[in-house]
């Protein structure tokens, strides 16, 4: 057998910079490494000294894709360390925001970064000439997913209208409908866009490993904004005790920080959600699982990107039912925070297109912070990344070399990783 | 022949590339345009003949140093994209305390050896913006940018006109969008003192602005100063209030009051 090499420097198609580097001699793998080489931008420290009401504004930088998200942890932990309640209509409201970003940041995965693997092309740019229908309506389900974030945060990309205890600017009952009919008028382009995955699907490799999988759960609801944290080795645990779930620790010759919890490695993202959650999935979502034959637990990492599919349709069904409770409650536009700022310690958990995102805040009195920790999803997969490919590479030694490298490209990618996010740089050696 | 575009990124949440890619439809006819040879963050293709060099993210080490410097000698027209590269983002806060303190606060479990300068990831990060570093030729300013703002920059260069880049205040678009005053519901905004260009889109949804398009050239500071006066505030003051992503202008001062 002849010897392999791939080293992918800087992998395309993947939010942030990370290498692959596969080396093995006479069919025998001598080093199999995933490794991550982001400049450091070091949120944690900078934050220190900030006001309460500007953390949601800077550590929604993190990441650019799922600032959404890491605004509303960010605030959910502002809110838990000053005692903040907040009202039905702004948990209703802050669903629906979760949702916009949890359906464009998986159209924009499946759609402009995952289908050109299944299509055998290197971008979504020759798609344009190739399959223009078929990008037209991906256009259209992304251009619809900004648009409804936009409307509700104020902007996708770092939201403006999220504010401690509530909203800064709130839609128009005119502009819900609005939104409600779009939502519904997509349901038909999305089953569209399902049919062309479903019928690429059989070019997901059929690789499986056990792992634990982990995200948020609740009873009430298929959990994205709230709930406790759930294993699928453990069960349920309360989000105060995250860092005995995270586990952060370094290895000795590596200045990696892994996670690990049960065993060596988690998994945590639209899989993770789906094997923890399935039962609370809307009916047409539900529909779709059966259509791509998906069973919990499903052990196969590829299968992360149907599940944010199944995701995507659920997001639909589910904002149509939040807006329809927002309108029936009676839509209260100038409803404002009012709180007292205080000192105070707390952490917000919220389960964001990548995963599990923990925002862990300390303030004094004056509301200025002064301790501050994030657990980002991609950092949790990171581990679980690398003993995927352990395991997964040796499968693959009797391909070509491209192919080897396509499938370990593939691989990566299915776990959408947002290497940007990762606040701790991350370096993964081979041990 | 069409020209040929590059998008890089350093530090940063890519979300200004992201704005490329939220142009939707348009970009459609955008790339028919130009010739895109490298946009690692959509496509695989990578080649390093290129004309036009995008540039998005905040240059941390010597590492990424070389790799800019190597992106400038072959890009004929240099671009800093967003607030990263204008202004070295948020993350330039960081440059109040050393690498050093950063490190330990950051990755304070970690073997200090693991982590020191001779590692070539972790040698003396420091966020710098662009021209800091290369000459720039056109900025596109904001966090994130304004996604129909880079269509008309790239149209103006491609049809070589001069890209228009606002230089007056948010306090323009604010007033024109007829936007209550944050000053009088008793917020500090820098709205005055901000350069324009985003259509004042945190006012306008209740919320201060940042700054995030860096200071204009030439703030007009007597106007300004009998208008923050009436609010009890020196323009020294605003413009020291918010640092979240102007502590560029503040590290400058206090760079050139070292060098005195």
């Amino acid at each position: 057998m002849s010897d392999i090499n791939v080293h992918v420097e800087h992998l395309t198609r993947v939010e942030g910079h990370g290498n692959i580097i596969l080396n093995a001699k006479n069919g025998k793998i001598e080093k199999i490494r995933w490794q991550v080489s982001e400049a450091p931008r070091f949120f944690e420290s900078f934050v220190r000294g900030r006001p309460y009401h500007e953390m949601s504004h800077i550590t929604s930088r993190i990441c650019g894709i799922c600032s959404i998200g890491h605004a509303l942890a960010s605030l959910k932990a502002t809110e838990a360390a000053m005692g903040i309640k907040i009202s039905e209509q702004t948990g209703i409201l802050r669903r629906l925001a979760t949702h916009g970003e949890n359906l464009q940041s998986h159209i924009l995965h499946v759609g402009y970064l995952v289908a050109p693997d299944l299509l055998g092309v290197g971008s979504v740019f020759p798609l344009i000439k190739t399959h223009p229908e078929a990008v037209l309506k991906i256009v259209k389900l992304h251009k619809m997913a900004n648009e409804m974030s936009d409307l509700i945060c104020g902007r996708t990309t770092h939201p403006i209208n999220l504010i401690p205890g509530g909203f800064s600017y709130i839609p128009s009952e005119k502009q819900f409908k609005q939104l409600k009919q779009r939502l519904a008028d997509s349901v038909e382009t999305t089953n569209d866009v399902a049919e062309i995955v479903l019928a690429h699907a059989g070019k997901l490799p059929k690789f499986t490993r056990e792992t634990e999988y982990i995200a948020l759960t609740s009873n009430d609801e298929y959990a994205l904004y709230d709930g406790d944290i759930g294993s699928t080795d453990s069960g349920k645990h309360p989000v105060k005790d995250y860092q005995s779930i995270t586990n952060e620790f370094v290895v000795p010759q590596s200045t990696a920080k892994y996670t690990k919890h049960k065993r060596d490695s988690y998994m945590v993202g639209a899989l993770a959600r789906f094997n923890l959650n399935s039962k609370k999935l809307c009916p047409l979502a539900k529909k779709w699982v059966d259509k791509f034959g998906l069973k919990p637990i499903s052990y196969n990492p590829f299968m992360n990107n149907v599940a944010q599919l199944v995701e995507f349709v659920h997001s639909i069904e589910d904002s149509i039912n939040l807006i329809d409770k927002i309108l029936g409650n009676g839509l209260d536009r100038y409803e404002r925070p009012k709180f007292t700022v205080k000192a105070g310690h707390g952490v917000g958990a919220l389960d964001v297109p990548r995963g599990i995102l923990f925002h862990d805040y300390t303030y004094n009195d004056k509301g200025i912070c002064t301790k501050a920790n994030c657990i980002i999803p991609t950092n949790q997969n990171h581990n679980n990344i690398q003993k995927d490919m352990e395991a997964f590479a040796p499968t693959l030694l009797n391909k070509p070399e491209k192919e080897i490298e396509l499938n370990l490209e593939m691989l990566v990618r299915a776990y959408d990783p947002c290497i940007s996010c990762s606040t701790h740089y991350l370096r993964v050696k081979f041990i | 022949m069409k020209p040929k575009v590059a998008f890089f990124d350093f530090a940063s949440c890519e979300g200004c590339e992201l704005q490329i890619a939220n142009l939707e439809e348009v970009i459609i006819d955008v790339i028919k345009l130009v010739d895109v040879v490298s946009f690692r963050e959509v496509m695989k293709e990578h080649s390093d003949d290129y004309d036009i060099a995008i540039v998005e993210g905040s240059i941390t080490r010597p590492m990424d140093e070389e790799r800019l410097k190597k992106i400038r000698n072959k890009a004929k027209i240099l671009i800093a994209l967003g607030a990263c590269a204008h202004l070295g983002g948020v993350q330039k806060l960081g440059n109040q305390w050393t690498s050093k303190e950063n490190k330990q606060i950051v990755y304070g479990i970690a073997n200090p050896k693991d982590i020191d300068d001779n590692n070539p990831f972790f040698e003396k990060p420091k966020q710098r913006a662009l021209d800091e570093i290369v000459k720039v030729d056109y900025v596109i300013p904001g966090c994130p940018i304004n996604k129909n703002e880079f269509a008309r920059v790239l149209i103006a260069l491609l049809t070589g006109k001069k890209p228009p880049i606002p230089d007056y205040p948010v306090c323009v678009e604010c007033k024109k969008k007829e936007n209550v005053c944050l000053f009088t519901v008793g917020k500090v905004c820098m709205g005055p003192v901000a350069r324009g260009g985003c259509d004042a889109i945190c006012p306008t949804y209740g919320n201060e602005c940042e700054a995030c398009r860096g200071y204009v050239s030439y703030p007009h500071e007597k106007a300004q100063t009998d208008v923050l006066e009436k609010y009890g505030l020196t323009l020294e003051e605003i413009m020291n209030r918010k640092t979240m992503f102007t502590y560029r202008y503040i590290e400058a001062k206090k760079e050139g009051e070292k060098n005195e």
